[in-house]
């Protein structure tokens, strides 16, 4: 286990070494989901009465929107220098493969949205320092990796790639928005306990029904 | 058969028809079609006047109640199909034998067809009886994310490099889909609870079935089943031909090749 570990985190720091030093995904998915926000203030007029129902909403079709961006390119750069041959051919099982992959979106998401969202804060003007908030950003956004990585490993190696990933994840992902825009109205909104008790719930099982199912079926889609 | 398979056998079958095996099994399927569809056909007429003919009035919905025995068997039939996307498409994955994907294509397409066809009598349903075409209500909400789904399976499956690869990513979408259909389900019925629906259509309470209702329903509920058997069994012998078309393609093409 120690050393399905290791391999894991070896593959998750070789993505960061790339982006850390090619610095092409996270700055322009930071800048792509402070476009969305800007968009939708002037899409919906968010004044601060209407604040709390408007945010949430907000707040996840940018998260959402910016993970496809993210994912869409998990396998190009694979794709491309033929890394993911190399990743194939060497002793390491297919489990870590996705995991690692789905760990490395979930680290360039969650940071993107840590940056994203004190500016939301401050352009919407509502209140983001919420545990609860933050347990729900990580359970949705483990949610989005699971689901991406395996869909991006999919629409990579298929035609019209750019239109096939948001097609496959937009659907599948329903609950997560839903789970996570109820949960973060209630965060923003100042409630503690009411309301939270199924959405968290529904995130978690969400994230566990696809943390069983994502790595079987991903070693179907790399087989080659 | 594989389509590499069918190349290196075909070419000797294919110009004898003496050879036994497969001319005795495409007929058998072609006369089992056949029974289907005449049954099927006649089946569709008496259910049409079974539906406006004989199955009485509703006494508050008037008419148009007649659309849901339509509505519902087919609304049943793609739901019937999806899940034999999903056993066929774990079926393919762990045996591989084309067979499981072809029945996974077959009822994918089948299931979409049918979907949109729950889809539109639901709305013609919807506008008289509750007043607005569509309402976020979950299972219209589940059936409009089937669709969704099923499309993108379809999609994936046109969109591969090659038609083994389609078979794995469908298969792929196939069950991640269907497994996330319950989810979906509670997610919205949750999501309603709390905000919660101003139009209750009068039939959300009146449930039970008048005796000849429940016969006439019962009769569309079989026709619809033979349809969807028949249309299931047709689209695999037509994707069985394309794949023998294809094997032998190829295999001309190699012998072309080696020719030269």
């Amino acid at each position: 286990m120690s050393e399905f570990l290791r391999t894991l985190l070896v593959l998750v720091w070789k993505d960061i070494l790339l982006e850390v030093r090619s610095r092409e995904l996270v700055l322009s998915v930071l800048v792509f989901g402070l476009l969305v926000a800007v968009v939708f203030n002037f899409a919906l007029d968010v004044t601060p009465q209407r604040v709390t129902a408007l945010a949430p909403g907000i707040l996840w079709v940018a998260f959402a929107f910016a993970a496809t961006m993210a994912m869409s390119r998990a396998f190009v750069r694979e794709r491309e220098q033929g890394g993911l041959e190399g990743l194939l051919l060497s002793p390491v099982s297919r489990d870590a493969i996705f995991l690692g992959k789905a760990l490395t979106n979930f680290v360039f998401m969650f940071l993107v949205e840590l940056v994203l969202l004190p500016v939301f804060a401050v352009l919407f003007e509502f209140s983001a320092l919420s545990f609860t908030l933050i347990v729900t950003i990580v359970l949705a956004t483990l949610g989005f990796a699971l689901v991406g990585t395996l869909f991006s490993a999919i629409a990579v190696q298929t035609r019209s790639r750019e239109i096939m990933l948001p097609v496959l994840f937009f659907p599948v992902i329903l609950p997560v928005i839903i789970g996570a825009v109820e949960a973060s109205t209630r965060a923003i909104g100042g409630e503690t306990t009411v309301g939270f008790g199924r959405w968290l719930p529904l995130l978690a099982v969400f994230d566990a029904v696809f943390l069983v199912i994502c790595p079987w079926v991903f070693s179907f889609v790399v087989e080659e | 058969m594989t389509v590499a398979e069918t190349g290196q056998t075909e070419p000797a079958q294919a110009p004898s028809p003496g050879s036994p095996r497969r001319p005795e099994g495409v007929r058998r399927s072609r006369d089992l079609r056949a029974y289907l569809v005449v049954l099927g056909g006649v089946m569709m007429l008496a259910d049409l006047y079974l539906i406006f003919r004989v199955a009485p009035t509703d006494s508050i919905l008037g008419d148009v109640q007649r659309v849901f025995y339509f509505h519902v068997p087919i609304a049943i039939m793609s739901f019937l199909a999806f899940f034999l996307v999903f056993v066929a498409s774990i079926a393919y994955l762990i045996k591989r034998t084309p067979g499981w994907d072809r029945l996974a294509q077959a009822s994918a397409e089948v299931g979409v067809v049918f979907v949109t066809l729950a889809l539109i009598t639901g709305v013609i349903w919807a506008r008289p009886v509750w007043g607005v075409w569509w309402t976020w209500e979950p299972r219209l909400t589940t059936t409009m994310i089937l669709w969704l789904i099923y499309v993108a399976y379809l999609m994936v499956r046109a969109y591969a490099s090659n038609p083994s690869q389609g078979a794995r990513y469908s298969a792929v979408v196939g069950i991640v889909g269907f497994v996330d259909v319950p989810i979906v389900y509670y997610s919205v019925i949750w999501w309603r609870s709390i905000h919660p629906d101003p139009v209750v259509g009068p039939l959300s309470q009146q449930n039970s079935l008048e005796s000849t209702m429940a016969l006439v329903l019962l009769f569309s509920f079989v026709t619809l089943l033979i349809l969807f058997v028949y249309l299931v069994a047709q689209r695999m012998a037509l994707r069985n031909a394309e794949d023998q078309l294809g094997g032998i393609r190829s295999a001309m093409r190699r012998r072309a090749g080696s020719a030269l």
